[in-house]
């Protein structure tokens, strides 16, 4: 099964071609049928491929498939080829899983929608680029996928684009990305340049022979491609179009902008974990932007009244998370958390989705409350990807936040963990205040909204149950303490382990730590999430005027993270201002003056210099004839005298 | 025996009263006809040469030469006819529709 790895981006290309063509002609129930087939057909041979590669030895669990050269020139040599090991393996199951589960939950959710085939065709597009870029065996195809989710992700937040704000949100998540992308671009050209190839085995076979630890090209190229993992991550400071992109259609925000695509610039990383492990400074700088944007969307997340923003922020909070595990040299737990957090993430949103659909497309929070007896399904469901976002135990976010936070503080240093735990705090505070003001309390729905409340239906509601089933018993693969317990961990270090990362990494668990430490800071972690549900149990059930007074009282702090720290407003003035007076100014000098200035004149030059020959046609035959005898005697004249 | 000057001096008288009767005359037929004569006078030269020559070359060319001379003709007088059914007139001063 492993020679027909090509066939799991296949499938979803196939849906992509035939909603594409005959989409508009089909009835609905055969659109989403054939886009949701294809996705999951790719997950069956996700599947099939995964068990044959448990039946390989650990060692030799790495596998390329080239299907054929794409761009042979030169030196310069690129294939489109799949490279198959447990990282790859872990990305494709998860992309083709849960967008598998999302498209179902689409099928339902967007059923009333006129643009139905349009969605799909775009959301099979989105998977196809997805499970390309997690299977890609060259940075130049791995870059394909990363434009090709970029480019999904900007249709699909303007998938509603008669809605300004959508289509302006799209817009701003495309050219965010792009900046990000560059720096991905001219890592892939620095690479290229210092290792004459651009496959990820040949480079990182050649990455520990030709640099020591800490060369500063190794710096750059690992800064680079940072800079584009901040761009498509959604990090510091590149993370504003995350909450705007909340704008397209709600499993698009599951799938796109907290299940997968966000997770690309984490997944890179991990994947260049050999560069990184030799570039300390820019796992230093990983971890920094990571904890940093963990703490900081937080914060901002505590004080949004948008139920989808807040998950936007945690999103973009979750994701500081999983830098900071690569940061301190912890792939495997960032990819474990990335896993996880697919899970609670997508359940969070499409519960999301379920509760506006109730509401008849309400967002505010503060037009919610008690909505528990009214949608039971989604309520439980939410709870239980809220208590996995939180880290209780035994949901599956425990084991992964644990794991980020332990490993920050044996491999990082108690700045990292403390930075961490405050976040965490945040976390369970803010996702259980959604809970509570959405689910609890008195009800502030609108009274014309309020007798037409229901429970989504079960094409909805079954992909919620299931994605509980997975936040559930998630986090079991990763069993901490336990030895062998861990199968993730164990699975997955091949992925990260050659000689020169083993060596870095042996050096970091040099301190070891007993067992009883662990489970006594797994006990804080828990404390520090439990302390978390009590605040914000006491802000919105008991005291529910508090927030109120609160605010009133530290009116400061208060503002400066309602308004998301005026970083869109900063940025405003920054950048885009600059940047839109620059355009002005070549629209009305440059284009305006120089180009059709330029282009004008040459016509108008051509049109005067007719203006003057024209006379010259006189429709006279007899002038004619004498302009002729004229030339004649001329030429004759001139043979003649010289 | 008449000198082979004489012969192109007629020539030319020949050409240049066509010459002169294309640019001055008016009416299409007679513009026509000068024409022709400029055809002629230069048939006259080549048949001279032809002769005093000793070369069949020029009479050859002749032939061609009234040939095209008689397909013109033919093609020449239907567009005067046809132009006159419209215009009413072979006044060439009056047919100056052919410009900008």
């Amino acid at each position: 099964m492993l020679d027909y790895v090509g066939l799991i981006p296949l499938f979803p290309a196939i849906g992509f071609a035939i909603n594409l063509l005959f989409g508009r002609r089909m009835p609905k129930g055969i659109v989403g049928f054939i886009a949701c087939t294809a996705i999951g057909l790719s997950f069956l041979v996700s599947l099939l491929v995964f068990a044959d590669l448990l039946k390989l030895e650990p060692t030799s669990r790495s596998l390329e498939k080239v299907l054929y050269s794409w761009i042979p020139s030169g030196e310069f040599q690129a294939n489109v080829g799949f490279l198959v090991d447990p990282l790859s393996m872990v990305m494709m199951l998860v992309v083709s899983g849960v967008s598998f589960i999302i498209h179902i939950y689409s099928h339902g959710y967007m059923h009333e929608d006129r643009d139905f085939s349009r969605y799909f065709t775009y959301l099979n597009l989105f998977v196809f680029f997805m499970l390309l870029l997690v299977s890609a065996n060259n940075f130049l195809l791995m870059f394909v996928g990363w434009e090709g989710v970029g480019l999904c992700s900007y249709f699909l937040i303007g998938f509603w684009y008669e809605k300004k704000s959508a289509s302006d949100a799209g817009k701003k998540a495309f050219i965010v990305n792009r900046i990000g992308d560059y720096g991905f671009l001219l890592a892939i050209i620095l690479i290229f340049v210092t290792f004459q190839t651009i496959d990820f085995q040949a480079v990182f076979a050649a990455a520990p022979e030709k640099f020591s630890v800490g060369s500063g090209l190794l710096t750059l190229i690992t800064l680079l491609l940072f800079m584009g993992a901040t761009g498509k991550s959604a990090q510091i400071p590149l993370y504003t179009w995350l909450p705007d992109a909340m704008e397209g259609p709600t499993p698009v925000s599951a799938l796109i902008h907290a299940a997968t695509m966000v997770t690309a610039g984490v997944y890179m990383v991990a994947r260049c974990s050999v560069l990184f492990i030799m570039a300390p400074t820019s796992l230093f700088v990983v971890a920094v932007i990571g904890v940093a944007t963990a703490i900081f969307a937080a914060s901002i997340g505590l004080a949004q009244n948008d139920i989808k923003r807040v998950l936007a922020y945690s999103t973009i909070s979750q994701i500081g998370y999983m830098f900071l595990a690569c940061g301190v040299g912890a792939f495997a737990a960032g990819i474990f958390h990335l896993m996880t957090h697919a899970f609670f993430k997508a359940l969070l949103f499409l519960g999301a989705g379920s509760v506006m659909h109730g509401l008849a497309g309400e967002l505010d929070m503060r037009k919610m409350g008690n909505l528990k007896p009214h949608m039971p399904r989604t309520y439980w469901t939410f709870l239980i990807a809220t208590l996995a976002i939180s880290g209780i135990f035994p949901f599956a976010g425990f084991f992964s936040k644990d794991e980020i936070l332990w490993k920050a503080l044996t491999q990082g240093g108690y700045t990292f963990w403390l930075v961490g735990a405050i976040a965490a705090f945040m976390t369970a505070t803010y996702m259980f205040r959604v809970v509570f003001l959405t689910f609890h309390g008195k009800s502030r729905v609108d009274p014309e909204v309020a007798p037409h409340l229901h429970e989504s239906p079960g094409m909805m509601t079954g992909p919620l149950i299931f994605l509980a089933i997975l936040s559930t018993i998630g986090g079991f693969v990763g069993f901490p303490i336990v030895e062998g317990w861990n199968r993730f961990n164990e699975f997955l270090s091949p992925a990260f382990a050659t000689p020169a990362t083993s060596m870095a990494l042996k050096a970091a668990e040099a301190g070891h730590h007993s067992a009883g430490f662990e489970i006594a800071m797994m006990v804080v972690s828990l404390v520090i999430a439990g302390l978390g549900i009590l605040f914000a149990h006491k802000m919105y059930i008991k005291d529910p005027s508090l927030p109120d007074r609160l605010a009133e009282s530290y009116k400061g702090p208060y503002q400066l993270i309602a308004n998301k720290y005026w970083m869109d407003e900063i940025y405003h003035f920054l950048f885009i201002g600059p940047a839109i007076r620059f355009s002005v100014f070549l629209w009305n000098i440059f284009d305006d003056i120089l180009v059709d200035g330029t282009v004008n004149g040459v016509a108008a030059i051509a049109r005067g210099g007719s203006e003057v020959c024209k006379r010259l046609q006189t429709g006279y035959v007899q002038n004619y004839a004498l302009s002729i005898l004229v030339g004649i005697v001329l030429i004759i004249g001139y043979y003649f005298f010289r | 025996m008449v000198s082979l000057s004489s012969y192109l001096i007629l020539s030319a008288i020949l050409f240049s009263v066509g010459v002169v009767g294309f640019i001055l005359r008016r009416n299409a037929i007679i513009i026509f006809m000068s024409i022709e004569l400029m055809l002629n006078a230069a048939n006259l030269a080549f048949v001279a040469f032809s002769r005093f020559l000793n070369s069949m070359d020029g009479q050859i060319f002749v032939f061609f030469v009234m040939t095209v001379a008689a397909a013109e003709a033919a093609v020449g007088l239907a567009i005067i006819i046809a132009v006159f059914r419209t215009q009413e007139t072979v006044n060439v001063d009056e047919i100056n529709l052919m410009k900008w």
